[in-house]
Parts: structure tokens; sequence; C-alpha cells
């Protein structure tokens, strides 16, 4: 208790800068105010423990003087004065909804209606007009107890998690009065991680203040350098830049290890964002490796079926939500084969009906097809408006788990996932299927394996069903980050064609190679130069790249290209 | 004997036709937009003199879209980057003559700089108070993007497919671009607000026929380079490049120095298009610079015939058309249609309008030629 | 005969040394050397696979090699040059599948060979050169076209597109012809004339056919050189090269 003796001492000088700085006329004006206060606050807290042992009557009637020295020193033994209608009370002032009725000395609050409450006790008063009743005033320095009192109620508030929050704020704020109110409540604290944050907003106040004794302030910074964030780098410096001598130094070296840390998370985070957006774009140019980089079909109508994909998970939603509500958390399980199937029917259909008629024709096929997706886009919008559609998340996509600094949202977690699992199931189907081992033959050699007894149309057709499934299969992804719209897919084409390309046509590696490697880039760079210019220099990047390497970065070589 | 006379080669009867339709646009339209009364029954509304402006700007960019492509084999799909830089050009232009009469009233500073706190005119800006420079960067500008981007790309030999994919990136990356504010050219909005061009009223009825009249005859011009350029021996080696690239290396032509000439003519002649399209309908905007309009005009040169230059223009003003009464009287349909053009063109009709009508003559001759020969045979 | 043969820088037309040219691991020329006097004419023979159209490649500059020199007229590092400036020196080439510009008539497919200024510049605002005209007359006259001058190169027969395609090879009036199976899909009447035309034409040019046809590789004449993956089998007179067991065991196989 003495300590805290000290500490509200402290207090009352602290407070004498920060007005300074706010306002030199009426700090004048206030100054005696507060000198008194100071003495009777110094007086009252040297027989703290028997006022407080005495009554909590005394608190509310203090309330009602209507003098400010006497608001003060009942708002700084609210807190700890055991009063159950405490947080009403300074909420109430806060809000200037306190009032009093000075000759019977009561104190009341009235709710945002208007009713009135008996303060000691909570109990509505209906009989008590306010007409009647004065407000308790406030003035800078009532105001700054308001603030410590809200402070320490929350500190000591039986809800952990807004004790956990009044300590970072103690923390950030570094008030030295909240001192003793730290150490009250780190003496009363059991969760362990509550009881950390204490110690660092502890830690800050004592590692800020140059009167402490320096083997305290250094052990303060050593703890403030194990938090290790961007706030604890901000309080080092400024310790570093008003210390001397050893504080200063252990300041400086603490937030250079903390900056050093800092930047590596940096560096993991945008790794990890860059992943994500990788896996984006790989699940985007999946498909299109397939049509494109296999095939050698050029088909603009790609992102429209990653938008018919996602269009299918709405639906599917729809359904669950109004035939079996129980399905919806599960409904994205039913989307994902219905979108492959609805996609890959799409798609098989516009082979046979379309670019089956223009093989060999490359730039005759980008012409036919984006006037397919034209057609696309334009029936989506009258069947389903332009407007955007909204599909939830189930629960396993929302929220988040902390790794190290790095906060990973469950959605995009897994969404990596299914985009891996696609690519390893895609290389499955090329590699060990039969129809796999068909497919790759018609491409290689399409006159062999068709005098070989294949049926090149049919592989043909079936291989752009394949590649238009997948991209059906990205748009379920893809719902769950972006907007459901008839404009999804033209967003996504260029970036595909972009990392088919970058990656090398014919090569899937290449496809996922070039999807994560742009995705990391561009996360890179846009803390850099901003996401737009990011975005313009990675394609200038890649316009300047394919010139160099016409083939992208894993060629096919040899004469086989040239045909 | 084609050599002896040089112009014979350069205009054929379907050219005279083109020229003479187009010069005959030019003159009449002062007298059916200007000096008949207003409610005459062929008396041409200023919006309509407006409109058909904007067409023969469109089938300017047609045209020099059909030498890359119908005669190089360069599929461009960043062609709208072009129009639309010359179209910048001249909209920063006409942004420095509004002067004070801007609603800040800056006389040097267009209004979205004030209002976005620059305090001085960005150096790309330098020297667009004058006419004659900015005609000069009309065709400079996007003449030295082609350049450079075709000296790139045809020099590392991007080809075919590839070479339409960077080019829509490159549209894409301009699009972007020219969303930044930064960028100091408008943003979002673009450039508007337009008040007057060499000292005439934008608005005014003569300023708008003066304005199809200069598009019929930069059209008219247009076509008679391309003529020119396709009809010589260079445009031989062009075309033989189109169908045989590697067999023209080997016969000894240097293949990126000519398709460098054509697309960075090309692109000048789009930008000249876009130069006249801003005035006539009083804006630009990033907006033209969408992948999506590159492409629709792509299919303007197929649906009126690659190869053709005139079916080009033709395409342009007959899908423009086309535009223009479906999103007036059935809005909903516009890309249906457009979609369906774009399949049924390339699936049917390959080589567009012309090149079909071509056809159906030639087969008509040959069906002739043979039945001549079935009578003479029988007469014998 | 042997010192006769030995392969000198300067005084051979082509020169060719150790030349290795590799594709994702396949070996398609494995220090291939070959050299070829002015004004020979020599045929290559092989079986499928041996490298003869990648040889060709590597001389006209469609394909680098990974190692090895090739030298034309002892003077021109042909490995550094590109397609367009090896054809410029005089290197002709005719292709395996006949290539003549479909869209053009026979007569513009030889004007665009004929020797004159390849530059963008030239061929947009230059004069046609007195002479050229009877210059094309002539070729189309040696190659039998002169009734088909107005046609479009895509309506013409396969053996009249293989002529073409010689006469665009006269037309550019190279120092060195390379000629891939001239005589591909030909009748046995076209594949006597073309040989008697590639003689004719050996008269005053360097000439390397690649020839399947034994029968016309007999007609022609020549020393012949035999190529087996990648590298020279054999080399010589056709009756010795053929009664070389190598060369037997390669062409029937073990």
């Amino acid at each position: 208790m003495t300590r805290s003796a000290t500490g509200c001492s402290a207090a009352g000088a602290g407070a004498l800068p920060l007005q300074s700085g706010k306002s030199r006329t009426r700090m004048v004006e206030t100054l005696s105010l507060l000198l008194g206060a100071c003495l009777i606050l110094a007086a009252v807290l040297l027989v703290a423990p028997q006022a407080r042992a005495q009554s909590t009557s005394d608190v509310l009637v203090a309330f009602t003087t209507d003098k400010f020295p006497d608001t003060e020193r009942a708002l700084n033994e609210i807190a700890t004065s055991g009063l159950p209608t405490a947080p009403q009370i300074v909420e109430a002032l806060t809000n200037n909804r306190l009032w009093f009725n000075g000759p019977a000395r009561k104190l009341y609050f009235t709710n945002e209606a208007g009713a009135v409450f008996d303060a000691a006790t909570g109990a509505p008063a209906p009989d008590v007009l306010t007409s009647g009743l004065k407000h308790v005033r406030l003035n800078n320095a009532v105001r700054r107890s308001l603030d410590a009192a809200r402070g320490a109620l929350t500190l000591m508030s039986s809800d952990p998690a807004r004790r956990l929050a009044a300590a970072e704020s103690v923390f950030k704020s570094r008030d030295a009065s909240a001192l003793p109110l730290v150490e009250a409540a780190l003496a009363r604290e059991t969760i362990e991680a509550n009881r950390k944050s204490l110690e660092e907003a502890r830690a800050a106040i004592v590692a800020s203040d140059s009167g402490a004794p320096e083997a305290r302030r250094l052990e303060s910074v050593e703890i403030l350098k194990n938090r290790g964030d961007q706030d604890a780098v901000g309080i080092l410096s400024t310790i570093a830049n008003w210390s001397e001598g050893r504080v200063k130094a252990a300041a400086e070296s603490a937030s250079g290890t903390i900056q050093a840390r800092l930047a590596l998370w940096r560096n993991v985070q945008n790794i990890w964002y860059g992943l994500s957006l990788g896996s984006v774009l790989l699940l985007a140019a999946i498909g299109l490796a397939i049509t494109f980089g296999v095939m050698g079909i050029i088909n603009m109508a790609h992102g429209e079926m990653v938008m018919l994909g996602a269009y299918t998970t709405f639906m599917v939603q729809e359904w669950a939500r109004n035939a079996h509500p129980g399905l919806v958390n599960y409904s994205l399980f039913i989307a994902i084969p219905l979108a492959f199937l609805l996609t890959a029917a799409v798609g098989i259909l516009i082979e046979r009906l379309v670019i089956r008629f223009l093989y060999g024709r490359p730039l005759e096929t980008l012409l036919a097809t984006f006037g397919i997706s034209l057609i696309l886009q334009q029936a989506v919008r009258t069947i389903f408006g332009a407007n955007n559609r909204e599909v939830s998340a189930p629960p396993f996509m929302s929220g988040s788990f902390d790794f190290g600094s790095l906060s990973i949202g469950w959605g995009r977690m897994w969404i990596i996932v299914f985009a891996i699992a696609v690519f390893f199931a895609l290389q499955f189907v090329l590699r060990a299927t039969s129809f796999g081992l068909r497919m790759r033959a018609v491409t290689q050699n399409r006159r062999m394996a068709s005098s070989m007894g294949i049926d090149t149309n049919r592989i043909d057709a079936m291989a752009f069903g394949l590649g238009s499934g997948i991209a059906g299969m990205a748009g379920v992804a893809l719902s769950q980050i972006d907007n459901v719209s008839p404009n999804l897919g033209q967003s996504y084409i260029i970036d595909s064609f972009m990392v088919v390309v970058f990656g090398g046509v014919g090569n899937l590696w290449g496809t996922l190679v070039g999807a994560l490697t742009l995705g990391i880039a561009n996360k890179f760079l846009e803390p850099i130069a901003g996401a737009v210019l990011g975005k313009i220099l990675l394609l200038v990047f890649i316009i300047l790249f394919i010139q160099k390497r016409p083939r992208g970065l894993f060629a096919l070589k040899g004469r086989a290209v040239e045909a | 004997m084609q050599s002896t006379l040089p112009l014979a080669g350069l205009l054929d009867r379907r050219g005279l036709i083109f020229l003479g339709v187009l010069a005959s646009a030019a003159l009449l339209m002062p007298v059916l937009a200007l000096l008949i009364p207003a409610n005459s029954a062929f008396a041409i509304p200023p919006y309509l003199v407006a409109l058909f402006g904007k067409y023969l700007c469109y089938a300017l960019l047609a045209v020099a879209l059909d030498l890359v492509w119908g005669y190089c084999g360069i599929l461009s799909l960043g062609h709208g980057a072009f129009f639309a830089l010359g179209g910048y050009a001249m909209g920063m232009y006409l942004m420095r003559q509004i002067g004070t009469r801007g609603v800040y009233a800056n006389p040097v500073l267009p209004d979205f700089m004030v209002f976005l706190n620059m305090k001085e005119l960005p150096i790309t800006w330098w020297g667009f108070q004058s006419f004659p420079y900015a005609m000069l960067m009309v065709l400079l500008v996007p003449g030295v993007l082609a350049f450079c981007f075709g000296w790139l790309a045809f020099r590392s030999r991007v080809t075919g497919v590839y070479l339409s994919i960077i080019t829509q990136a490159m549209t894409y990356a301009l699009l972007l671009a020219f969303f930044r504010n930064d960028m100091g050219f408008g943003g979002n909005n673009g450039l508007t607000d337009f008040k007057d061009i060499l000292g005439f009223n934008i608005q005014s009825p003569a300023t708008r026929v003066a304005l199809f009249c200069a598009s019929a005859v930069a059209l008219g011009a247009g076509y008679l380079i391309s003529r020119a350029v396709v009809t010589s021996k260079f445009g031989k080696v062009v075309i033989a490049i189109r169908d045989g690239e590697s067999r023209t290396r080997f016969l000894g032509y240097r293949v990126e120095t000519y398709k460098l000439f054509v697309f960075t003519l090309s692109a000048m002649m789009a930008g000249v298009a876009g130069a006249l399209y801003v005035p006539q309908v009083g804006i630009i905007n990033p907006g033209e610079f969408a992948p999506t309009n590159s492409i629709e005009a792509v299919i303007w040169v197929a649906v009126g015939g690659r190869g053709t230059l005139v079916g080009a223009a033709l395409g342009a003003i007959i899908v423009n058309w086309g535009k223009t009464f479906f999103t007036g009287a059935l809005p909903e349909y516009w890309l249906f249609a457009l979609g369906a053009l774009f399949v049924l063109v390339t699936l049917f009709m390959p080589k567009g309008v012309i090149g079909t009508l071509d056809q159906l003559k030639a087969r008509r001759a040959t069906a002739k030629a043979t039945a001549e020969r079935n009578a003479a045979q029988a007469g014998e | 005969m042997m010192t006769m043969d030995q392969p000198s820088v300067t005084t051979s037309l082509l020169y060719l040394d150790g030349v290795s040219v590799t594709f994702d691991g396949y070996k398609a020329l494995r220090g291939l050397s070959l050299t070829l006097a002015p004004g020979e004419m020599r045929a290559i023979i092989g079986p499928n696979g041996a490298g003869k159209t990648t040889m060709m490649d590597v001389i006209t500059g469609k394909t680098r090699p990974d190692e090895g020199d090739v030298l034309f007229a002892g003077a021109h590092d042909l490995t550094k040059l590109d397609e367009a400036t090896i054809a410029e020196l005089g290197i002709g080439r005719k292709f395996q599948k006949p290539t003549v510009f479909e869209c053009h008539t026979v007569d513009d497919n030889v004007l665009l060979a004929l020797k004159a200024p390849r530059s963008a510049f030239a061929t947009l605002f230059g004069k046609p050169a007195p002479g050229m005209r009877q210059r094309i007359d002539q070729i189309l006259e040696i190659t039998r076209l002169k009734d088909h001058r107005f046609r479009m190169a895509a309506d013409l027969s396969h053996g009249q597109k293989q002529w073409l395609e010689i006469g665009m090879l006269l037309a550019q009036d190279p120092k060195l012809l390379l000629v891939d199976e001239p005589v591909a899909g030909m009748t046995d009447a076209e594949t006597a004339q073309t040989a008697e035309l590639l003689r004719e034409i050996a008269i005053d040019h360097s000439v390397v056919v690649v020839e399947h046809d034994m029968t016309f590789v007999r007609d022609l004449g020549v020393k012949v050189t035999v190529l087996h993956e990648g590298s020279v089998l054999a080399e010589g007179p056709l009756d010795v090269v053929s009664a070389d067991p190598r060369v037997i065991e390669v062409y029937l196989g073990r």
C-alpha cells in the first residue's frame, strides 16, 4: 500500500506536463485546484486502508458535494471500493448521466432511456425526477481520474478478456498513474496470459520511468524485448531517446533485436500471403494448363467456367438452406463434384459445338471462345442478376489460428490445401490413368495415336471437359474469397494465362511454380510499390520475361515444339 | 504490267467505291446537318453526326488492326491501348484549352489536378496547350510504345497466341496504370468537360460536322496508306511473313524489321483514330484500355473480312451500328448478339463479309468457266 | 586422294567441324564434321533421325549448335548469324515439305525470292531493277511454270510446288543450295527431270542434296555422305559407300 501512495503522487506530478501540453491558460486556473487535490489525495491515501474499510457510502457521498476535489477522490477510490454499482456509476459519469441530490446526499444515475436508478443499490428509483437533481460536473482533473477509474475498473473486472484488454491499453498508454492498479491487479490475477500482459504493462511503465532504479528498468527492458512486437519497438525507441547509459544501450539493442525478428516475420507473412495468392492463381490456372498448355486450345471462356463453378456453390448452398438446413455447413463438399460435373459438361458441349471445328487455328479459337465467354456472362447476369451473390463460409473455413506472430486464416489455409490436392489429383489422372495416357498420346502425336485405335475426338472432348471441370472446382474455392458475380471469371483470365505462359506451356509443374512465384512476388512487391503498381510491375516483368524466354520457365525444347 | 502503273495496283474497284462513299459522306454531311432546315426529312441531328463520326474512328482503328492482323498475321489484342493513348493525347490538349473556365478556374492546372492538390503541371503535360505538339504526341506516343514493345517481342520471336496474350497484358497493365490518380491523367474519371478545339466550341453542330469530315479524311488517308503498303513489294513480303514466317527468313528478309514497321505504323493510325474519337464523344477514361475493347475491335475486322481493309472498315461500322441498335432497343441481348457474332463468324464466315463475297464471285466465275468449257467440248 | 579431301578452313565453301546439337537430352548431332568445296555437289543420305534436317537447320541458323564450328566461305561463322543474314550471304534452302507462299501468285513467289535488296526500306520505296522481269521469265521457263504464273501457289500440284521452290532457290542465286528431299512425292518422270535440273544448277552453284531415293542419288552421280546417329558414317562415291559393311548394317538393320 505504501507503494501505491508513492505511485499516486507520481501521478499528480505526471499530470502537470501532460496538461501543460494541452492548454496553458487553463492550467493556471486549475493549478490551485490541483494542488489542493494533491494534498487531499495524499492525505486520503495515507489513511486509505481505513477509508476503504469504512464504507462504500463515503464514496457515494463524496460525489454529492459538488466539489471537484471530492469527485476526484471518489473516483480514485471507487475502483477498489468493491461497490457493486461502481461500473455503472463510472459509465454514467462518462456519459454525463450521474446525478445527485445535494441536501439528501443521495446519488442517482439514469440509463439511456432516462429512467432513474439509485446509485448505491442499482435499484430503480421511479419516484425520483431528474428535474430535482443536479449533474455531477466534470473538469479536466476529474476527467483524468475518471479515465483512470475506468481503466482500473476494467483491470479488476470479472471478465478475463476485459482485464486483458485493459492491461493492453495500460501497456500502450504507459500511464504511470496506473502502476499501483497494475500491481494490485497482478497480485490478484491468476490467468497466465493476463499476468504476462500485466507484467508487460508494468515493464512499460517502469522502463519509461527515469526515476526508477536502473536494475529494475533493465529488467523491464528485457520483458519488453521478449514481448517483441511493433508497440514494444515504439516504447523502446522512446526510452532510448530519453535515457542514458546502460538503459539506453539496452533499449537500443532490444529494439534492434525485435526489429530484426519482426522483419523476419514480415517476410514469413509475405510468403504466406504469397502462397495464399499463389494457390488462388494455381486454382484458376490449372485447368487452363490442360486446355491451353497441353491441348493448345486458347479458351478465353475459362474464367467463365470458374464463374459457373462459383454459382454452382451458391445454388447448392441456397438449396441446402431451404431444403436441408443441416447440410448448409457441408454444402461445399456437395458443390465440388457438382461444379466439376456441370462445368465439365459445359466444356464438352463447347468443344463439340465450336472448338473442334477450329483445331489448328488458335487465333480463331481465341475469338470464338471469347464470344462464348460473353454469352455465358450475359446468361448468368440474366438468370441471377448483376449483383454479387452471397456464399457463406462454413465454420471450418472461418476463424484463424496463430503461428508465431502470424495469424493464419482457416479459409486461406484450406484453399491452399485444396489447390495442392487438385494439382496432385490432376497429375495422377495424367500420369497413372489410361485416360491420361491416351490424352498424352494424342497431344504428342495425334495421327499416331489415332492409328493405334485411340478415339482422338473423344479424348479431345474429355480433355477439354477435364480442364473445364477443374476450373469449375476452382470456382467453388474462389466463391469463398471473392465476390460471386458474373464478372468473376474476367478478373482471373489474364492472370491465369500469365501463370501458364510464365510457367511454361505443356508443363504442369511449371504452372505450379509459376503460380506460387507470381503470388509470392506480388506480395513482396505490394508493400514496396503498392497493390496496383505491384501488379503492373509484375505484368511488365512477365511481358519482358516472355520475350526473353518465349516458351516460359520450363520450356519444352526440340523439334516437337515447332510442329 | 503491275510495275508500269503503280496507281492501278493501289486502287482497285472496291477501293474506289469505298473512297467515293467516304468523300460523298464528307461532302453531304455539312449540307444535311447544317444547311437544310432541322425539320426536313433529310436533316441529320447533331447527335447522329457525332455517332457517325465515332463509327468512322472505329473504322480507322479496324483498318489499322487489319493491317497487322489481316496482312502480317499479328493478332494484336492490345490495339485499344494505342487508340486510347492517341485519345489521351488529344484529351490533354482539350483539357489545357479549358483554362480558367474550369470549376477551379485555374489557368494552368486542369480541375482534377487542383482537386488532387497538385501544385504544378506534371512534365508529361508540358506543351499540350499547343495543338501541333499534341498532334505530334498523338502519333508519337502510340508509335513509340508499339516500337519498343514490338522491338522486344519480334526480336525474340514471340509469335501467334503468345504475342496476342502479351499484347492483352500490355493494355491491361496500362488500364491499371491509368486508373491510378498519381499517374496524373485524371485517374478513374479520365479527362472530360472539354470546351473547345482550336477555338471552336466542341458542342456546336458546325464543329461536329468538321470533326466528322476530319474523321472521314483520316479514314480515307489511313486506307490509302495501308493500301500503298500492302500493294508494294513490302506488302508482298509482309503477306509472305504471315503465311510462312521462317520461310521468309530463309529468303533473307529480316522479318522483325518488317513486322516492327507494320506494327508501329498501325499503332500510329490507331492513335489518330483515338484522337478524333475523343472530341466527338467528349470523354476519355481508362475504360478505353479494357482488354475487351481491343478484342471487340478484332471482331469488327473478322466480320468485315480480314486482309481486305475495306472489309475491316465496313465490319466496324456494321457491328457498331448493331451495338447502337441493340443497346437502345434490347440492352439485355447485346452481349448475346456480340458473343454469337464471335462464334458464328469464326465458324461459318472465317473470311468475313467481303471475303465471302469474293469467294462466291470466284466460285461463280469458275462455274461459268467450267460450263463454257463443257459447252465447248460438247460442241466439238 | 585422301590428302585432297583434308578439310581446309580457307578453301572450302562450307566447313563443319565437331558440331553437336542436343534436344532435351536427345543428341541430334554428335560431332558432325563435313566440308564442301566450292562448286561441289554433294548428296547426303541416312536413315530417319540421322540428323540430316538438323544439319540443315544448323547451317541456315535455325538451330544453334551446342559446340562445334560452322564456317561459310572460310570467313563467316554461321553459328553467330541469324537466318536472314545467312540467307543474304548466299545460302539458299529448299524444305522437305514444299513451302511456297500459298497466298501469292507463282510470279510473286519468284519475285520475292529474286536476288534484290532485302531491307524494308528498299521493298517499300525501291524501284524494280531492270532485267527483273526477264529473270523471272527465265526462271519460270526453267521450272516449266510459265503458264501458271498468275495462279495462286496454293492451287499448284505437289510436283509443281516442288519445282516452284527450286525456282525460288534459283531466283535467290545463292552460292550454296541446300535441297531437302526434292523428289519426295514425285513421279518417276518428274524425278528424272528434277535430277537433270539439279545437275544443270550444279554447274555454277554448290549444292547439298538430302535424299532417300537411291535411284535419284545414283542419277545425280556425285559424292555421297552417309549420316548415322548424328555423325558421318561413310563418304565417297555411291558404289563405294553402298558396299561399306557399316552402311549396309545401318540400312538393313541388325
